[in-house]
């Protein structure tokens, strides 16, 4: 019977350890909403998922790393992230002096990100998703014309190096999820489906358009400067590229 | 007795956190070859002199890793991605499967009205424009980026229609994933607008044999001298 009873508890010992490997995540329930740029109808419908809680942090990208030495900044390939790869660690496998466990990973390429969710069995959010869930407050699902709302993002905009912060250390918002503003940018599955032109490189002055505000006139959110913003840095990036001020979080099927 | 419990219970945990670990370690063998190769690929397998033009034999080794290494596909390879894809024949293959050739990609879907004629068109253009004499060494490929439409059969009919079965023609339906990762290599850019519509960009891009990109022409029925000339170029040296 003690044999029994010990057994049960290594095993439930081991599952804990097992689950808490895994970040915290919550339920997102779907729903119709209008985004920036949609389809061909105004609306999109979300279905229900569960997001991250919080953006992966440096030492769970570390932890990546380590179990997975294709992603080292010394083994990983030029075709999947550029130069800047993981800039700022020490060496493979150390961070740098100044960079937080608990701070949000950047200086990631959308291949890396993929490939880290799909390690975890989860996927990136789409467009449609992220900015689904990032329209809320603390107490409303959809906050976009809220003034203080608007206000927060742009104020974030202006803060400098909010990457080095912890996640955690904005607000909770109506989901129950952290930091989708005034912390990092955050990849997302298809963010090359943002057709400001043909090519990225070539977004140079439509960028500049873009962030001088004189295309919001076409949009169905003129309100919506900040998420102009994302879009434009969406439009304008490459898979490989890598930011300082851009992470990322996973999401999963129900 | 207790202790034993304590042991076995501690070994199978570590047992499970151990058995994603594979280590394996090959001994090479060291074998000999005369370095003018006389003999051919003949090997020896102790030091000693070439028979025919008396030279030293040479560890083989060396060459062989430097075989390797120029077989080896490099960083900026598309060899690097490792998503399968169908063919319009009904085979399931790796991009690197493909290595070898000069590579012309587009990437199109079957029910496009509007720019894939245009795009489809300009690639038979270029096809027309290269000797025939190189044909064997270029690979067309067309990508989908639809490929929940764009089944094998549908490829083929597809193929079979705009007069491009050949040898030389390859179309290729992938996972959604696996296509949207193919596109960030490409810089393609697209968007379902609707179930059977997309917005995309309108790029053809030259890879050479070992799967580096070395060239984009963007846009419609835009002048296409220059990558012609450059298909020829790579495909020649």
């Amino acid at each position: 019977m003690n044999t029994i009873f010990r057994l049960i508890f290594g095993m439930l010992l081991f599952f804990t350890i097992h689950v808490n490997c895994q970040s915290k995540m919550v339920l997102i329930k779907g729903g119709t909403y209008i985004p920036l740029y949609g389809r061909d109808s105004l609306t999109v419908t979300i279905g229900d998922f569960q997001m991250d809680v919080y953006p992966v942090t440096n030492e769970e990208y570390l932890q990546f790393v380590k179990k997975y030495p294709k992603w080292r900044k010394s083994n990983v390939k030029s075709l999947f992230a550029d130069a800047n790869y993981l800039r700022g660690w020490k060496s493979d496998t150390i961070l740098g002096d100044n960079q937080l466990l608990k701070a949000p990973i950047t200086n990631i390429s959308w291949f890396a990100a993929n490939d880290y969710c799909e390690c975890q069995g989860k996927r990136l959010p789409t467009i449609d998703e992220w900015e689904y869930v990032a329209m809320a407050n603390e107490d409303i699902p959809d906050a976009r014309i809220l003034k203080n709302y608007n206000d927060f993002i742009l104020a974030w905009y202006e803060k400098p190096k909010t990457f080095n912060n912890e996640i955690g250390s904005t607000f909770k918002n109506y989901w129950g999820v952290y930091d989708l503003h005034g912390l990092v940018w955050e990849w997302t599955s298809d963010f090359n489906s943002v057709l400001i032109s043909g090519e990225s490189r070539k977004d140079v002055d439509t960028d500049s358009n873009l962030f001088c505000g004189s295309a919001a006139l076409g949009a169905t959110d003129l309100m919506n400067y900040a998420a102009f913003m994302r879009y434009a840095i969406r439009g304008s990036s490459k898979a490989k590229y890598t930011m300082k001020n851009l992470g990322f979080r996973c999401v999963k099927d129900l | 007795m207790k202790i034993l419990k304590y042991i076995v219970v501690i070994l199978l945990v570590v047992i499970g956190f151990q058995s994603c670990k594979n280590t394996s370690n090959k001994k090479a063998e060291v074998v000999y070859q005369c370095p003018m190769k006389c003999e051919g690929e003949k090997t020896y397998t102790e030091p000693g002199s070439c028979s025919v033009c008396k030279m030293d034999l040479k560890p083989i080794s060396e060459q062989v890793l430097k075989k390797i290494a120029t077989d080896e596909i490099s960083d900026n390879s598309i060899f690097n991605l490792t998503s399968k894809w169908n063919t319009e024949e009904g085979k399931t293959i790796q991009l690197e499967d493909l290595k070898g050739k000069t590579l012309v990609m587009v990437m199109i879907y079957t029910t496009c009205k509007a720019a894939c004629p245009r795009l489809v068109a300009d690639m038979r253009n270029i096809e027309k424009e290269i000797p025939r004499g190189l044909l064997g060494n270029i690979n067309f490929v067309l990508v989908s980026i639809d490929p929940e439409t764009d089944t094998p059969e549908k490829l083929k009919a597809f193929a079979i229609e705009n007069y491009m079965d050949d040898e030389q023609w390859t179309f290729l339906q992938g996972s959604v994933s696996g296509v949207r990762e193919f596109a960030n290599v490409l810089a393609v850019k697209y968007k379902q607008i609707s179930p059977l519509d997309f917005s995309h960009s309108n790029i053809i891009s030259v890879f050479n044999a070992g799967g580096e990109l070395v060239h984009q022409q963007e846009g419609l029925g835009v002048d296409n001298k220059e990558t012609i000339s450059k298909i020829i170029e790579i495909t020649t040296k």
